[in-house]
């Protein structure tokens, strides 16, 4: 199916996602439609312009390709299914995601990946291809954030990476690691890609970017030290 | 139900932006259809816009919007404009009957210009003679308030979407060099246009998304300079801060962002040594002037426009160029509906200001 | 007159280790008959015997030898008119104000974000503390190249708005006071000497040092006025608004002898005011003379006892030059003072400091000086609601006492200080160790700094100065409309 939204209301464009029985949804002129593919499974939804805020929200299993930027909140939630975006992504992707993976070419704002969790093989993925900005991976407790700063000689995180992580890990692919980062979170410099080949391989095969681009600079990873960071902070009343 | 000023109401809101860095004049009608598209972020409780360089005509007068309740108002009010203004012309706003826009107060516009004598008498500048006039008439006459006071620029508020309140003023009819548009969403109805933002003070307006916490803070600080925060509102506070540091305390307005939205102590303190003793000399002299909790505000003045986040970040602004005009809104997809095509677009970071002005007009260069 | 508190001692958990005899100095344990017994009569209630019976043997439990009941005369009334009947004496006392008035801080409540606005996480967004105190210009001054001349007069740095409020030397004990200074220092907050002088040891803690002037002007020299970072000038004490100070010659003896500058065995006598300060007008004479000899780069604390006209004098001390006002309310402690005055004269902190604030911003010189509160502040709590009534920062001093050991006895004017604070006895002394005494008060001002942060962040604050006077984050239970004018608060649920 195929709609040209323009200026339709999001419970309209919403309902008929959900309802038709195509398995493949084509979105044309999207302009700020909240909610798009919220819950969705099965159905493969390409969308043209700018889908509006938590796009892919609790997303159940469906594909969702966006050709333009996305906004604010993007798979919130999501719990299984893929996201791709050709282009930038807003503030808060990916937050509290419990599985599924979400490819954004450029970059994503503030907070990406905040309260990414994981649990048995529902380990969920965010792959950002240009920076991100400050706050990423805040409260990290599960799951795999990478950033690969394609086209960044600076760091590729903002301030206050990884603030409060517990869980899980952050690949960073720059010369230059961030610094000032809380004392609980552990710097390493990676010997050995095994963990995110897969993922990196992806990201170049959907975005049509030579995989030599990658290989031109080091990955750094960061992983809490302890999964319980605050036990000390407390006494009995 | 208590009304704004009696009560404070926090509320969230949608801002969007248009300007044109050449001075050529947009027409209403653009920034309508941005701020329709984030209808969802408002509540029909609130909506408004500030525009700049519509009355060339008048463009060396103070172009003054009051909101009336009553005739007997009106009568009051103008009493006090004639003693202390040349009034040059006054006249309802035109306004289109629209159906979801109603009760609306009796709305007037007066150009003025401060009477010669009492100005000279009053030892006061053009700019801060007005101001207090302003404020005093917001203060003490009641049923009369004064929304918009700038030079050739002026506020269209009220209740309800701002997409229907833009179609109620004409804003179509309207051209100027830059727009702010603001949809609210109040957590009350206190059902009283004057609450409706952008709020303004002169040239200042300030259209603003979110809820700040520091408010009291900021309000009985800014309060021992001579204002007075009558509607209890975080735009309100806002503009008076920027009127504050940047009229009378002479600041730019990267200065103030520095102050209003400072850097987080760990990152002053990894400054260079002279950037460095400038910000820690701002958080000090100027500790209750920092505001804290989400906001974005875009602050309209003359000839130029700032955007700002607060230093967390905690809502979201996109900044898009296309050609001789910059667009802000709360979401991309409010710049996208009126400029598809855009050179540029990025969202700036927390405390990170974008401070637009007009080109310099250097035809005066070029004669030479 | 029957003892107020009895020693209870289990005889079955007894080993008759005899650590209750040697512990207490004041010899309430005794053996008659071979049988460890206690007077209780001498007894004040420290706990220091039982906190260290390695069996829990011992306990004190309150009388219940009564009277006649009387709603009107009771016990205290009846026992003290029977002292002053045999001895003609002024009843004295110690720590701060416990009698049976309102406590504000306990009559408001703090609010926290729902919805509207985000609260903050502390534990992982970042939370500033960071405060500086001293006098502020509104104004902007460029030089002639547009540059901001970014000199102010002298500004106190604090990690946290917290200090330790001044306890002399004399009073307290070396140890005492070292652990404070030391704290002070890992804290990167202040401490504060009080009246009687700095002992040489601990001139090195400069940097985290208020150095007190007071009426007495014990240990008073150039050397001491530029040990610290600010000077204070001692006009008053929440404990004895009014009243001067009286450190008996039996506590002048050694250093602090030579501290004070005054010969051993002599009574050091603070005069009840400065005697050369007897208008507001002297007070400035006062601030400019120390301000000359320190070349102004110390900011000047004028440290006053809350009373009635407390805003109309503070109004007068901003304008007569001090950088820094500290206000001292009912509940303040001390060593020593008359219990009268004690229990009756003075405000509660809570209300002065509320009308300090705003009278001052309608005088709009609320910016000219910092406003220290103390007085009482027992938790955090205390303290975020005496920054969102307007404080800059708060003096702690019966707080700290209890981190080191204090257990509120009340006695500290008898000078047997079972825990080593509030003594010179060498034997008693001895029981405080600096290097425990310092880790309590480093622990208790993190664990504070922790609470005050959590409700920040539940405020939506990540900033301390977006709290300081900041009302709106208030709201008052069970007060009158004075009371809540005066506090310049909403009701709950307004």
């Amino acid at each position: 199916m195929k709609i040209k939204v323009d200026l339709m209301h999001f419970q309209e464009l919403n309902k008929l996602i959900k309802q038709t029985p195509d398995l493949f949804v084509e979105l044309k002129n999207c302009i700020g439609q909240r909610y798009i593919a919220s819950g969705l499974s099965e159905k493969e939804v390409v969308i043209e312009g700018t889908p509006g805020n938590a796009l892919a929200a609790y997303l159940s299993g469906s594909t969702i390709r966006v050709y333009g930027n996305v906004q604010e909140a993007t798979g919130d939630t999501m719990d299984e299914g893929l996201v791709y975006v050709y282009g930038s992504a807003g503030d808060a992707t990916g937050y509290s995601m419990r599985g599924g993976k979400i490819f954004v070419r450029d970059d994503a704002g503030y907070r990406a990946g905040i309260h990414m969790k994981a649990y048995e093989d529902k380990i969920p993925k965010l792959v950002i291809g240009g920076k991100a900005g400050c706050f990423l991976g805040e409260y990290q407790a599960g799951g795999i954030i990478i950033v690969l700063g394609l086209g960044e000689d600076e760091t590729p995180v903002g301030d206050f990476c990884a603030t409060g992580m517990h869980g899980g890990k952050i690949y960073i692919r720059t010369n230059n690691p961030p610094e000032h980062l809380g004392e609980q979170i552990l710097v390493n410099k990676v010997d050995n890609l095994d963990e995110i080949n897969d993922l990196i391989l992806e990201f170049c095969d959907v975005f049509d970017i030579p995989i030599e681009r990658i290989n031109q600079k080091p990955f750094y990873v960061l992983t809490p030290n302890s999964a319980h960071p605050y036990k000390k902070m407390y006494t009995h009343h | 139900m208590k009304l704004e000023g009696e009560v404070r109401i926090p509320s969230g809101c949608a801002i969007s932006g248009i300007f044109s860095k050449s001075g050529e004049r947009i027409k209403g009608d653009q920034i309508i259809k941005s701020i329709a598209v984030m209808h969802d972020r408002s509540n029909g409780l609130g909506g408004g816009f500030a525009a700049y360089g519509i009355y060339p005509e008048y463009k060396d007068s103070y172009a003054f919007h009051v909101f009336y309740e009553t005739l007997q108002d009106i009568k009051n009010c103008e009493e006090f404009l004639n003693e202390h203004f040349d009034v040059i012309n006054l006249s309802k706003i035109p306004v289109r009957k629209h159906p979801k826009i109603n009760k609306e107060p009796y709305i007037w516009r007066y150009f003025v210009n401060p009477h010669e004598t009492k100005l000279q008498s009053s030892e006061l500048g053009e700019d801060e003679y007005v101001a207090q006039c302003v404020i005093k008439v917001n203060a003490t006459i009641k049923g009369a308030y004064i929304f918009s006071s700038g030079k050739n620029m002026g506020v269209f508020k009220g209740l309800g979407y701002p997409e229907d309140l833009g179609e109620f003023y004409k804003l179509d009819e309207y051209a100027g060099y830059c727009w702010t548009a603001h949809g609210r969403y109040p957590t009350n109805t206190p059902g009283w246009w004057g609450g409706s933002h952008p709020f303004n003070l002169l040239n200042y307006s300030v259209v603003h998304n979110g809820e700040i916490s520091s408010y009291d803070a900021n309000k009985r600080y800014i309060e021992m300079f001579g204002y007075k925060c009558n509607l209890l509102t975080d735009t309100e506070v806002i503009t008076y801060i920027v009127d504050f540091l940047n009229r009378k305390q002479k600041l730019t307005f990267e200065e103030l962002s520095e102050i209003i939205a400072a850097p987080f102590w760990s990152t002053i303190d990894r400054m260079p040594k002279e950037q460095r003793e400038l910000l820690t000399y701002f958080r000090n002299k100027f500790s209750s002037l920092l505001i804290t909790g989400p906001f974005s505000i875009l602050v309209g003045f003359e000839g130029g426009i700032m955007a700002l986040n607060d230093r967390l970040k905690l809502r979201s602004m996109v900044v898009g160029e296309r050609r001789d005009r910059v667009y802000f809104a709360s979401e991309e997809s409010a710049i996208r509906v009126i400029e598809p095509k855009l050179d540029k677009l990025w969202s700036p970071t927390g405390g990170e200001p974008v401070i637009v002005t007009l080109d310099e007009e250097d035809d005066k260069e070029d004669d030479k | 007159m029957y003892p107020n508190y009895e020693v209870i001692r289990n005889e079955k958990k007894c080993i008759n280790c005899n650590l209750c005899l040697n512990q207490c100095s004041n010899e309430v344990f005794y053996y008659e008959n071979e049988e460890l017994c206690s007077d209780d009569s001498k007894c004040v209630n420290c706990h220091r015997c039982v906190e260290l019976c390695p069996k829990r043997a011992l306990k004190i439990v309150k009388s219940d030898h009564v009277y006649k009941d009387n709603n009107y005369w009771t016990k205290d009334d009846l026992e003290d008119i029977y002292r002053q009947a045999n001895s003609g004496g002024i009843l004295l006392s110690s720590m701060g104000n416990p009698q049976k008035y309102p406590i504000y801080w306990d009559k408001m409540v703090i609010n926290a974000s729902q919805v509207t606005n985000p609260s903050i996480d502390p534990l992982r967004e970042p939370m500033e503390t960071k405060t500086f105190l001293g006098k502020k210009s509104a104004n902007i001054k460029r030089d002639k190249y547009g540059k901001i001349i970014t000199t102010q007069p002298p500004q106190l740095k604090l990690s946290v708005p917290i200090m330790f409020a001044a306890m002399s030397y004399g009073a307290l004990s070396y140890n005492s006071h070292e652990s404070l200074a030391r704290a002070a220092t890992e804290l990167d907050i202040l401490y504060n000497t009080g009246e009687g002088g700095l002992h040489k040891n601990l001139y090195k803690y400069g940097k985290n040092t208020v150095v007190q002037v007071a009426s007495g002007r014990f240990g008073v020299h150039k050397d001491y006025l530029e040990a610290g970072v600010a000077i204070e000038i001692k006009m008053g004490q929440g404990a004895k608004p009014g009243i001067g100070g009286h450190l008996p010659g039996k506590k002048i003896i050694g250093d602090i002898s030579k501290t004070r500058m005054i010969p051993e065995g002599s009574d050091a006598i603070s005069p009840a005011p400065h005697h050369d300060i007897y208008s507001i007008e002297d007070l400035r004479q006062l601030v400019y003379s120390l301000k000359e000899a320190t070349d102004y780069k110390k900011p000047i604390i004028v440290k006053i006892a809350a009373v009635h006209n407390v805003s109309a004098i503070a109004s007068g001390i901003a304008r007569s030059g001090a950088d820094i006002i500290s206000i001292d309310g009912f509940r303040g402690g001390t060593g020593a003072t008359p219990t009268r005055i004690r229990d009756n004269v003075g405000i509660p902190i809570e209300m002065a400091l509320a009308s300090v604030d705003q009278r001052l911003r309608e005088e709009g010189i609320r910016h000219t000086v910092s406003l220290i509160a103390s007085g009482g502040i027992r938790n955090s709590a205390d303290i975020v609601k005496a920054l969102a009534l307007g404080a800059d920062a708060v003096y702690i001093g019966t707080s700290a006492m209890l981190a080191l050991g204090c257990h509120m006895c009340r006695s500290c004017h008898q000078g047997n200080c079972n825990w080593g604070l509030a003594t010179q006895n060498p034997e008693l002394t001895k029981r405080l160790s600096i290097e425990q005494g310092y880790k309590n008060l480093v622990n208790l001002v993190r664990a504070w700094e922790h609470e005050i942060t959590d409700m920040m962040g539940g405020m939506g604050i990540n900033s301390i100065e977006a709290l300081k006077g900041n009302r709106l984050m208030l709201r008052g239970i069970d007060l009158n409309e004075k009371e809540l004018q005066i506090l310049g608060i909403k009701y709950v649920g307004e």
